[in-house]
């Protein structure tokens, strides 16, 4: 008999649960009858966009999903796995916390990398390391914005690390910017990955008709009360009620259930296996059921809780973390009792997997819910969204840029936080436990070597919001163009994709129109790069009261570098090395940091990526890298040429100079440098395989220009009528402190 | 010969540890798990790097209420060379077996970065293999690495020898500027009076494959097993 609480459903209710009435009808018509209070919150939670993806799904099956190396598809299970050769696989996925960290910075972000990690291991996969992708409003100054974001930034970094570095994985990489547009909504994009043999990848279905199902890792409380269906609004002043929403990571129980489940894992008596992350113990249950093709039966009033007097709708709401649900084959019990108890972690046989596909759930005696499974967890409504067509950016000519000081301007370029060094980011995190990293954060790609399985990997995170802005389409194409040409520098060979997509309320026809466009671009470029989409997360509804953020759809890839010799550097290693500039000079200005930082002007079409060069550029490098003919090699992105070269020369541990010559007809300085057309490489080479390397280039027909040479205490840059020189000192001084002097006011 | 490396709840150097032993030196290594009462069989132990219990009181202190660590405490004033790295270090201290405390860095950040060291006495089971004076290069990581002492401690451990390695800059001088964490006098580790137990917060086991940029924490390990060889060969 099903429990009737004495909470009447009413359409008020239904409302307050993000429920529209035609959801509630659908509902109704599937259970065949009203649903009680603790009902209602279930299917609240599960058709919130953040688990049911009812307003993406249709979009999202524009990616492609498929190739040799996929072994586990995205969506089929918590993250998807990719073959790295000699029986080892490579689980990873990129998941958002950022309306979480909007609220309480410290434990959004923390509780982010705590849950994409749990997302790894159910895999069965050992973590190895950890990206972010973050992103701020603008940090200086003394406006309240500027002091709020700050507020933010350093939250966000502490609790990232603050989970991170206790847990023991290594953040690697990753990005920051800093942008108006994310004023009081910042973006946290945590990327995970792990490793796993072939033969250990473990599933998160409920198999085994009477199989005990248990739960595992901390109590249950009342924090993180519904977080799926909070993440599934805007962001207004009000949000900061929503504060029991975030939940409370702890690091130390994140281990102890890492290494536990792992153990367990290993112990071969795990049928299923899932994390309680969005929606908890609701969401366990039902997707088990579902994938397994089965029911759930559990009972609350054996579920672990800290505190007393918890309703079963609490209990199934709750997002307290470090939880698992594990079903066991059955006999072998003692097995669970045994490591939980060693690790001293609370457990309890909670229920058992049934045939009816039922979730059902019981407090005592008392049935609360009972719910096909396959409709909670696959029957969400699927809508198609309305679209508007998108205007163009207009094009932008050089001649509608006022000139400025080159010399001036590449300084402010560099002193910009979102293109300055990131070390006080990224000497936060511990970066170098595990002992693998080879090429530690602040190279174009991170390269780690992965003991377990002798595999040296790179990987990377990218997305320019400027061009998704201005043109979602083409901007999403170059996130994954971007990627795969920072993995080649790094000597490596892209192999897959997680994205999070971050964007606003999918109800506004501008919005939707954005996320489809970058949909499709990013789908086509991910084709044409040969690297399937093996998981991610949407993230909707990044919007504050002055607006959306700019479309950000953040691209992780992952890499494979098969010789160590190959392992490449972005910065310059010796002293009359020759640089080449690979690729176009270029010319196109629109949608540059140049125009936004120097000129304070979002505007503009975005360069145009042409995949036939950039496939061609890539294959061209991959080869002379593999030739072992290239000492250093860096993307040329944000802020052009000018940019990367002076990264070339200060990025390293030890700072060089260089002499530049470029013949190019265009007459203006600013141009040649800060112009930021796509599928461009600066690279350096040993004078005596110069000659070797402008044949094989030629041959590929691919641009090459002998750009000059690696040395000297200045970064000289002339282009045949004008010459610029800068103090290699000053230049690395200028790009180095910036942000550690912007937080400095925060420190004391 | 073989060494214990212990697992206390919370460690997450200990793969870390038992590889730079096992495929660095190459020496038989083995897990302690931190709810054994004996480390009988064994030769050394490493107390490696974590957040131990979370490290949610004070770090180390906790841990070194440990079943294991009356084992080791007892084992360690016998003489048998123990080393604690990072939160080892702390946890050594806890336990009273080295003096002073490791308090909250000045910057009052995490601090994730390459370090040099200067070795300042070959006197110890982990450095005699090393020339005095000698450099090396390894990572520290921790929020916690601060070394403090009264003055009066302070003094004995100079007069008598105990700093094993202090923080300098690239040409050997104990800077500011080179000093990590604001730890007095630049120390980075130090020994017990007896000489076998050190406690340091950089990491060798984080630079003992050319791969990561150094392999001088190897060093201190191969010093180790090769007074570990002496040892039995006096037997």
């Amino acid at each position: 008999m099903l429990s009737k609480d004495s909470i009447a459903v009413t359409p008020e209710l239904v409302r307050s649960h993000g429920l529209t009435a035609e959801e509630f009808e659908r509902i109704k018509t599937a259970l065949g009858r009203v649903p009680n209070f603790t009902e209602l919150g279930v299917f609240s939670v599960m058709w919130s966009e953040h688990c049911s993806y009812k307003n993406t799904r249709l979009e999202l099956k524009k990616f492609p999903t498929t190739g040799p190396r996929v072994l586990v598809k995205a969506g089929d299970e918590n993250a998807g796995v990719i073959d790295i050769g000699d029986g080892w696989s490579v689980a990873f996925k990129m998941e958002s916390h950022n309306h979480p960290s909007a609220i309480e910075p410290f434990q959004g972000a923390a509780t982010g990398v705590g849950g994409i990690i749990r997302d790894i291991f159910t895999m069965g996969a050992r973590p190895v390391l950890l990206l972010d992708s973050l992103r701020f409003g603008p940090i200086y100054g003394e406006s309240p914005e500027a002091q709020k974001n700050r507020r933010l930034f350093a939250g966000v970094v502490a609790g990232i690390a603050h989970y991170g570095n206790c847990i023991g994985i290594p953040t690697v990489g990753g990005e920051v910017y800093f942008d108006e547009c994310y004023d009081e909504n910042p973006l946290v994009n945590v990327f995970c990955l792990g490793i796993v043999r072939h033969s250990e990848i473990a599933r998160g279905a409920a198999k085994g008709i009477g199989n005990p199902v248990f739960y595992v890792g901390s109590e249950t409380g009342r924090d993180g009360l519904a977080g799926a269906a909070f993440a599934s609004r805007d962001l207004t002043e009000e949000s900061k009620q929503d504060r029991p929403a975030v939940q409370v990571g702890d690091p130390f129980k994140g281990k102890l259930l890492l290494e536990a489940c792992l153990e367990l894992l290993a112990s071969g008596c795990v049928a299923g296996i899932q994390d309680m992350g969005a929606a908890g113990l609701t969401c366990s249950t039902c997707e088990t059921a579902s994938r397994g093709g089965t029911g759930v039966q559990i009972d609350l009033a054996l579920v672990p809780q800290r505190e007393q007097g918890m309703t079963p709708y609490e209990i199934l709401l709750s997002e307290s973390q470090e939880r698992m649900l594990i079903i066991v084959h059955r006999g072998q019990e003692k097995k669970v009792k045994e490591i939980f108890e060693k690790w001293d972690l609370p457990y309890a046989l909670v229920g058992q997997v049934t045939d009816d596909g039922m979730m059902r759930v019981l407090d005592g005696g008392r049935v609360e819910v009972e719910i096909p499974a396959d409709i909670l967890a696959n029957d969400a409504p699927v809508y198609m969204r309305e679209v508007e067509v998108m205007r163009p950016a207009p094009k932008i000519t050089i001649d509608e840029i006022p000139h400025t000081d080159s010399h001036e301007s590449l300084i402010r370029l560099l002193a910009h936080p979102s293109i300055a060094s990131k070390n006080w980011v990224f000497r936060q995190y511990d970066h170098t436990v595990r002992a693998g990293t080879i090429v530690p954060p602040g190279s174009d790609a991170a390269v780690f070597y992965v003991r377990e399985a002798g595999k040296i990997l790179a990987a990377t995170a990218d997305c320019n919001h400027l061009y998704c802005k201005l043109d979602p389409r083409e901007g999403a194409r170059i996130a994954v163009a971007e990627a795969a040409r920072n993995l080649v520098c790094s000597g490596a060979t892209p192999l897959a994709v997680t994205d999070n997509l971050n964007f606003g309320n999918p109800y506004r026809p501008e919005i939707f129109s954005q996320l489809r466009e970058a949909v499709e671009g990013m789908a086509e470029a991910c084709r044409k790069f040969n690297t399937p989409v093996v998981g991610g997360n949407v993230s909707l509804y990044n919007q504050n009261p002055n607006g959306a953020v700019d479309p950000t759809p953040t691209v992780g890839m992952v890499g494979i570098i098969a010789d160590e010799r190959w392992i490449t550097r972005q910065y310059f290693q010796n002293d009359g090395d020759v640089i080449f500039l690979l690729g176009p000079i270029g010319e196109e200005m629109g949608a540059t940091h140049y125009l936004k930082v120097v000129h304070g002007r979002k505007e503009g079409q975005p360069p145009r990526l042409d995949f036939d060069l950039e496939l061609r550029l890539q294959e061209v490098l991959s080869s002379l890298i593999q030739q072992g003919l290239v000492q250093s090699a860096h993307d040329c992105s944000e802020g052009g040429l000018g940019v990367a070269l002076a990264e070339c020369s200060i990025s390293g541990e030890r700072q060089v100079g260089a002499s530049v010559r470029i013949d190019s007809s265009a007459n203006r300085m600013d141009l040649l440098l800060f112009n930021e057309t796509q599928s461009r490489v600066i690279f350096s080479v040993s004078r005596e395989n110069s000659g070797t390397v402008e044949k094989i280039c030629a041959a590929a027909g691919v641009p090459l220009f002998r750009l000059g040479e690696v040395g000297g205490p200045e970064l000289v840059i002339s282009n045949g009528k004008e010459t610029q020189s800068w103090e290699i000192a000053e230049l690395y001084k200028t790009w180095y402190c910036p942000i550690e002097d912007a937080m400095a006011p925060n420190e004391s | 010969m073989k060494i214990a490396v212990v697992q206390f709840p919370g460690s997450n150097c200990d793969q870390d540890c038992l590889r730079a032993l096992r495929d660095g030196v190459r020496v038989q290594a083995e897990y302690l798990w931190h709810k054994e009462t004996s480390i009988s069989g064994f030769d050394a132990a490493v107390l490696p790097g974590g957040f131990s219990y979370g490290d949610y009181l004070r770090c180390g202190a906790i841990a070194r209420f440990s079943p294991i660590m009356k084992a080791i405490i007892s084992a360690a004033l016998g003489g048998m060379p123990v080393v604690g790295i990072c939160n080892g270090f702390q946890i050594l201290c806890e336990a009273g077996l080295l003096p002073g405390a490791l308090i909250r860095n000045e910057s009052l950040h995490f601090v994730c970065k390459p370090v040099w060291l200067r070795m300042e006495t070959a006197e110890t089971p982990f450095t005699e293999k090393l020339a005095r004076n000698r450099l090396l290069r390894m990572p520290v990581a921790h929020g916690e690495g601060s070394f403090f002492a009264d003055a009066r401690t302070l003094s004995v451990l100079e007069s008598q020898n105990q700093v094993v390695f202090r923080y300098v800059n690239e040409s050997g001088e104990p800077t500011r500027k080179s000093n990590p964490n604001g730890s007095l006098a630049n120390i980075a580790g130090i020994c017990n009076e007896q000489r076998n137990i050190l406690g340091m917060m950089p990491h060798p086991d984080r630079a003992w494959d050319r791969r990561l940029g150094s392999e001088d924490g190897q060093l201190i390990f191969e010093s180790l097993v090769q007074y570990l060889e002496s040892q039995t060969a006096r037997r």
